[in-house]
């Protein structure tokens, strides 16, 4: 299970940091726990865009209403396999 | 990479989480086709956008769109015209459902037993001469005799270029109604003889709304920064423009590349099924457009590309913070 949170985290860095042009970090680098909006200043658009890839990528959906909870990329990425495993 | 707290102080940090969360969605309203004045520089006639449709007349049908609206997430209703408070139970469709806000001339006293926290906005040309001239009538002497000392109402004064050197007596006398203040610009291609800038100008202006600001930092709603986009036209060593603007109603935004915009933006006619181009008239020329709320817009949606700097972060928050004072989402 740590493999694949761990593999799921580094695929959502490497997309966000993608998505947003992010500078000077990489997914190996980038803090999993960092809080996307408060540190890095991620925007409703920013979670819209990346949401679309995510959906793409992990053929989930990721509900408007849960944007304001999915705070760091760890968090994003347990929402993803917990929505993988039950199947949504 | 730069983080926000690697750039901010406890005090600015603090500043910024109060407005983060705020994920503020609106979307513009014209509530009827009809107004009480005939301004020579109102876009909304000068343009025809009262010609788009007849407006709707059926209140349910008002109390249906708006619960779609709310459905589809918008959680500021920004009414504006014609003369909104024409139509006051049009305007209560919104207030008892959405946080309002109310742009209007003034001349029409919102009742506030009805009403007792919409926020207003009243419309301000410029002095005695100038109103007269513009609006066929000085509105001050009414509609400050309207809301004198209402918490919930302040000015939207447009600077025009016959303003220069005026403006305190204006904001003077906004401050000794105990009102507040928020200062904008009117766009040359309005066409009115004798109301045109010129680019010299925008440079006065400039000083002279953040002189205004350091002289009544209590009556005026504002911050430099903002003067200094919205009378350069230029932001981070962008130029405004129409592939800049964030506030082009969204279903009829074709734009590539798609630019930072304001999510689900709309703005509906009254007949509650045209949409505008924008949050201005559809005839502007962009390049030289001044719409305020476009120009702090475009600011707000590009956040990231103002966390460089500590001062571009700082300029970036003071920004927003006017922005949600203006529209009710923190206190003055």
């Amino acid at each position: 299970m740590s493999d694949k949170i761990n593999e799921t985290i580094t695929r959502i860095a490497e997309i966000i940091i993608n998505e947003l042009k992010l500078e000077d970090v990489t997914a190996a680098t980038f803090n999993p726990d960092l809080d996307l909006v408060d540190e890095v200043g991620v925007d409703s658009m920013d979670l819209a865009t990346v949401a679309l890839v995510l959906r793409d990528e992990f053929g989930i959906r990721i509900d408007e209403d849960d944007y304001p909870k999915l705070s760091t990329v760890r968090i994003i990425a347990q929402y993803i396999l917990d929505k993988q495993s039950s199947g949504e | 990479m730069i983080t926000v707290s690697s750039l901010l102080d406890a005090h600015w940090y603090e500043r910024y989480k109060t407005i983060s969360k705020l994920n503020i969605r609106s979307s513009i309203y014209d509530v009827t086709n009809r107004c009480n004045l005939r301004c020579k520089g109102c876009f909304f006639f000068s343009s025809g956008e009262h010609q788009v449709g007849d407006e709707e007349n059926d209140l349910a049908l008002w109390h249906q769109f708006i619960d779609r609206e709310m459905a589809r997430g918008v959680n500021l209703a920004i009414l504006i015209g014609g003369e909104p408070t024409l139509c006051l139970d049009r305007v209560e469709a919104f207030y008892k459902k959405l946080p309002t806000f109310c742009a209007t001339n003034g001349l029409i006293k919102v009742p506030r037993d009805r009403f007792p926290e919409l926020m207003v906005g009243i419309s301000l040309w410029g002095d005695s001469a100038d109103e007269t001239i513009l609006r066929g009538k000085d509105t001050f002497k009414i509609s400050s005799a309207n809301y004198q000392g209402d918490p919930n109402a302040y000015y939207l004064y447009t600077i025009t270029p016959k303003q220069l050197g005026k403006t305190e007596a204006i904001i003077t006398k906004i401050r000794d109604v105990g009102l507040k203040v928020h200062m904008q610009l009117l766009s040359n291609d309005e066409g009115v003889d004798g109301f045109s800038w010129q680019p010299e100008e925008l440079v006065a202006v400039r000083e002279e709304m953040d002189a205004m600001l350091d002289r009544y930092p209590e009556t005026v709603i504002s911050c430099k920064y903002y003067h200094e986009v919205i009378t350069s036209g230029t932001m981070l060593g962008r130029r405004f423009g129409w592939m800049e603007c964030p506030s082009v109603t969204e279903p009829l935004d074709r734009r590539q590349p798609q630019p930072k915009r304001l999510i689900g933006f709309i703005r509906w006619s009254s007949n509650l099924r045209a949409m505008h181009r924008c949050c201005t008239s559809e005839t502007r020329d962009c390049s030289t457009c001044k719409d305020g709320a476009a120009h702090m817009s475009w600011v707000m949606v590009n956040k990231r590309a103002h966390i460089k700097t500590a001062e571009d972060l700082q300029n970036w928050i003071e920004v927003y913070e006017m922005f949600a004072k203006l529209y009710r989402f923190i206190p003055w």
